[in-house]
This record gives C-alpha cells, sequence and structure tokens, in this order.
C-alpha cells in the first residue's frame, strides 16, 4: 500500500502539470507556444533521423557535448584536488594565495569564454578549456577548506603513526575533505553545464548549445523547444549520476552523522 | 589573537601580509609576462595598459549606466527569487502532503541548467531585462527553496509538539519556531543565491544582450578592444568578491545569534 502511495506521490504532480501544459497549448495558435503533442513529435526526428547512428544530431551534436564536459570536468577535478590538497597543507601557501583565489572564484566564469576565444579560437580546445577553468574554483577553494577543518587530533594521529607524506594524503587528507570536496563538486557540475551551453551559444559551429540557437534564430520553434527539454534532461540525468557516485563515495559520512545524531 | 595562546612556533608574517604579497606578485607576473613575449601582448595585455583602460572606461556615464543596470537586474532577481523561495519553501515544508507531493517535481526541475531557457527567454522578451530576469530567477530561486526546505525540516520535533500542546497559531510557530531555526539554512541560500545571481546576470546580459557590464563586455570583444575586455572582466570579478562580503556580513548580522557565529566571536 505504502509503495503504491509513494508512486503517487512522485509521479502526481508532474503528470498534472503536463496535462496542464497539454491541454493549456492544445490549440495554441500562437507560434510561440507550440502544442504539446507538437514538440513531442518533433522531438524524437530532430535529435534521432539520420541513415546511421552517426548522422543523428544525437551523435553529431549531443555527445560531443558531453565529451567536452566530461573531459573539462574531470581536468578540474584533477587539477583542484590536487592544488586543493597542496594549499589547504602548507599554511603560508594558502595564506599567500587566498585572497588570488577569492578573486578568481568571484569572476562569473560566462566572462572568461570571450577571454579564452583570444588565446583559442573557437574551437573544441577552448570549450574544454572554458568548463575546466570555471569548474575549477568550486572544487579547489572547497577542497582547501576541507583540508583546513581536519580534526587535529587525526592529525597527530597520522603524524604518531608516522605515516609519509602520501600515506596522509591518502588515509588522512582525501578521507577527511571528501564531504567539502563533494559539495565543491556538486556546484561545479552545474557550472560545468552552463558553460558547456554557453560556450556554444557564443561562439560554435555544432553542439547542442548551438543547435538549441540556431533553432530559435531560425524560427523552429518546436525543434527549439525540444531542444530545451533535451538540455534539461541532460541536466537531469547527470545529478543522478553525479548522487549516485558520490553516495557511495560518502557512504561513511552518512553513517557517520547518523550515528551521531541517532547514538550517545 | 591578541590576548590568545601564541603558536609556539614562530610566526614569519601575518595572513593578510601574505594575502596582500600574493595579490601584488600576480599584478607583476602579469604585468612582466606580456613584456617578454612569453604571451602575445595582444591577447594578454600588461596589467597596466588594463588599468589604463578601467581608468579610462570609469570616466564614461556609460560604465556607470551598465554598472547600474546590472545591479539593478542583480538584486531585483535575487529578491524575487528570495522572497518567492522563502515564502514557498515555508507552505511546502510545514505541509506534510505538499512536501512529498512536489518532492519529485522539485528533484526534476532543479537540476535543468537555466542556460536552457535563454531560447524561450529571448523569444518572449527579446533583449529586455525580463529576459534575463528570467535566467537569473530560474537560477537562484532553487538555491533558496532547497535550503528553506531542509531548514524547515530541521525544526525540533519536541519542541514542534510543545508548540502544538500549547495551541499555538500557524503564525505564532512560523515566527517563534520555524523561522529561527530555519534562519541559518535561509542565509546560506541567500549567499548561495547571490552569486548565481550575479553569475546568470552577466550571461544574460552577453548572450541575449540586456543592457549592463556583460554587454559592454560583449561589444569589446566583438570590436576587439582587448584591454577593455580585461578591464571589464576585472570589474565583474570586484562585483562578485563584493556580493560575497556582503552575503557573508548580511548572515553574520542576521546570526549574531547563533552558536555558530558568535563561538567565531569568543575564541
Amino acid at each position: 500500500m505504502s509503495i503504491v502511495r509513494s508512486v503517487l506521490y512522485a509521479v502526481g504532480l508532474p503528470l498534472l502539470l503536463l496535462a496542464a501544459w497539454w491541454v493549456a497549448t492544445a490549440n495554441s495558435e500562437s507560434p510561440f507556444n507550440p502544442p504539446l503533442s507538437e514538440i513531442l513529435a518533433t522531438f524524437g526526428p530532430t535529435w534521432f533521423s539520420g541513415d546511421t547512428f552517426a548522422d543523428t544530431r544525437f551523435a553529431a551534436d549531443i555527445l560531443p557535448s558531453l565529451g567536452r564536459l566530461l573531459v573539462g570536468y574531470a581536468a578540474a577535478l584533477v587539477v583542484g584536488v590536487g592544488l586543493g590538497l597542496l594549499i589547504g597543507a602548507v599554511r603560508p601557501l594558502r595564506e599567500l594565495a587566498e585572497p588570488v583565489l577569492e578573486f578568481f572564484r568571484a569572476i562569473p566564469p560566462p566572462v572568461m569564454v570571450p577571454v579564452l576565444m583570444l588565446f583559442l579560437g573557437v574551437g573544441t580546445s577552448m570549450r574544454v578549456f572554458v568548463i575546466a577553468t570555471g569548474a575549477l574554483w568550486p572544487i579547489l577553494l572547497n577542497t582547501v577548506e576541507g583540508v583546513r577543518g581536519l580534526d587535529p587530533v587525526l592529525k597527530d594521529t597520522a603524524r604518531a603513526f608516522r605515516l609519509g607524506r602520501w600515506g596522509r594524503v591518502r588515509r588522512l587528507m582525501l578521507p577527511g575533505a571528501s564531504p567539502q570536496i563533494v559539495t565543491g563538486a556538486r556546484q561545479a557540475l552545474s557550472i560545468a553545464i552552463i558553460l558547456m551551453v554557453i560556450s556554444e551559444m557564443f561562439a560554435a559551429k555544432d553542439g547542442l548549445g548551438f543547435s538549441v540557437v540556431q533553432f530559435q534564430r531560425s524560427f523552429a520553434i518546436p525543434e527549439m523547444w525540444s531542444g530545451v527539454i533535451m538540455l534539461g534532461l541532460l541536466g537531469v540525468l547527470l545529478s543522478f549520476v553525479f548522487r549516485i557516485a558520490t553516495g557511495a563515495v560518502l557512504a561513511w559520512y552518512h553513517g557517520y552523522l547518523q550515528a551521531q545524531r541517532g547514538g550517545a | 589573537m591578541t590576548a590568545g595562546v601564541r603558536p609556539v612556533g614562530r610566526r614569519a608574517a601575518p595572513a593578510w601580509l601574505l594575502g596582500t604579497a600574493g595579490v601584488a606578485a600576480l599584478l607583476v607576473v602579469l604585468q612582466v609576462v606580456p613584456a617578454t613575449g612569453l604571451v602575445n601582448p595582444d591577447f594578454l595585455p600588461p596589467t597596466t595598459e588594463i588599468l589604463a583602460a578601467l581608468a579610462e572606461r570609469m570616466q564614461t556615464p556609460e560604465f556607470w549606466a551598465a554598472l547600474g543596470d546590472t545591479l539593478v537586474t542583480w538584486i531585483t532577481g535575487l529578491a524575487i527569487s528570495v522572497v518567492a523561495g522563502v515564502v514557498l519553501g515555508v507552505v511546502i515544508g510545514m505541509i506534510p502532503f505538499l512536501r512529498s507531493a512536489t518532492a519529485s517535481t522539485i528533484e526534476f526541475l532543479r537540476p535543468v541548467p537555466s542556460v536552457a531557457l535563454i531560447p524561450i527567454a529571448v523569444l518572449l522578451w527579446g533583449t529586455g531585462m525580463q529576459a534575463t530576469l528570467l535566467l537569473v530567477v530560474y537560477a537562484a530561486f532553487w538555491q533558496v527553496l532547497v535550503q528553506v526546505l531542509a531548514g524547515v525540516q530541521d525544526v525540533d520535533p519536541v519542541a514542534s509538539d510543545t508548540a502544538r500542546s500549547y495551541r499555538f497559531s500557524v503564525l505564532a510557530r512560523v515566527r517563534t519556531l520555524v523561522w529561527p531555526t530555519a534562519l541559518p539554512y535561509v542565509m546560506t541560500g541567500v549567499r548561495l543565491g547571490a552569486s548565481v545571481a550575479l553569475i546568470l546576470t552577466v550571461t544574460g546580459e552577453m548572450l541575449i544582450g540586456t543592457p549592463g557590464i556583460g554587454k559592454l563586455l560583449a561589444v569589446a570583444r566583438e570590436s576587439g578592444a582587448v584591454p577593455s575586455m580585461y578591464a571589464l572582466v576585472v570589474v565583474t570579478g570586484l562585483l562578485g568578491v563584493a556580493v560575497n562580503l556582503l552575503a557573508r556580513a548580511l548572515e553574520h548580522r542576521a546570526l549574531f545569534w547563533h552558536p555558530a557565529v558568535r563561538g567565531e566571536g569568543i575564541s
């Protein structure tokens, strides 16, 4: 019974909203608000039609966009966590770098698109670079905070056990800072998605963001809506994958929090 | 710092001095690197040229008008998001039925990237401020709402039952129980929302062409005014720093009674 109820809760409102959208636009004559049925009918042909799979927009635009996103994001993770561990662990370095880092974090990442275009043109490398540099700051600064907030007793314990430098990084700093690193990585993911779209809207000849803007400029409105929906679905999918991945990484932490609250 | 215990090791220099040194070092490097030819000075002008361009910009009324436009769009969007997020968050959070019924929808709509709405915003409002506001509100609203929901859920069940047995009215419960519990969360939401709102304000100005700093930046790029472009990037960075400091100061003021803030003052 309770399963039925929770399923009803989960799908009830979305269905209602979709139904409302469907009914409200059913007889829409407005070119900007095409009927939902028309948008859904164009969704398949727009993204998945082509003689071979490689010809479809899905393979030609969406997959390369996702690839650039993942490469840029991965680079930001590696550099951000690595530098963050270093800066967080060495106190003079941290005090030296903090104001500079705060400034770079505060620059809205999209304004770096025109700057990087000067150096790298409008190709793939520019777009990967934009994503990487934008996603870097939240990860870097949160890692620094995480390392700084480590329990001093744990640090002393690690020293007493004579853990080597690498052992301290792997057994003390990385696990200890992981809740903050995950928080930073989550902020970075939504920034990375925004930058993936913007770098393609600003200057590019392919990619998902480019396609959507192209549809809008050529007044292919149902196709444009289908692109907006596709972007939304990708955002939801990526955050779902992210949650599963971090759930595994932070399982110990959630257990620890629960024990602190429930136990004692 | 003054009366506290001094750390055992001798401190080489106070933090602010090191921080200033870091900023100075960055400025010097940015000045020297283009001069040595390591980087094409057409792409990265020396610091002095960027500062000269900034000074020149600051003498034009267009600059100040654009700065004003950006700030107005930012604060309007943030205000709408905060008010809507707090009201809806408290209402949804206090009514279990609404909370269960909206959970899936919120989880689904929240990760939708706000920039996906750019084409729709342009069709509906052209380059007007509303188009950018739509992006700003969509991005900042979820930050606030999710925090408020978490805050309302954090209310101590015993205190909640106590309030009920004393027959507190709904309004009294919101004022004396829910609001103080949720306030730290609300402030976190405002802080996150404020910086997201600035990002989307500048983005909207760059891509849609709503008047503001972002539009000046796009124009500077198209006309190849590289030092001017860097100057405007610096301005957006300073805006970002100001927004962060402001949000943190507000948080501190609103939560002066909270143990997390009080603890900082004591030690």
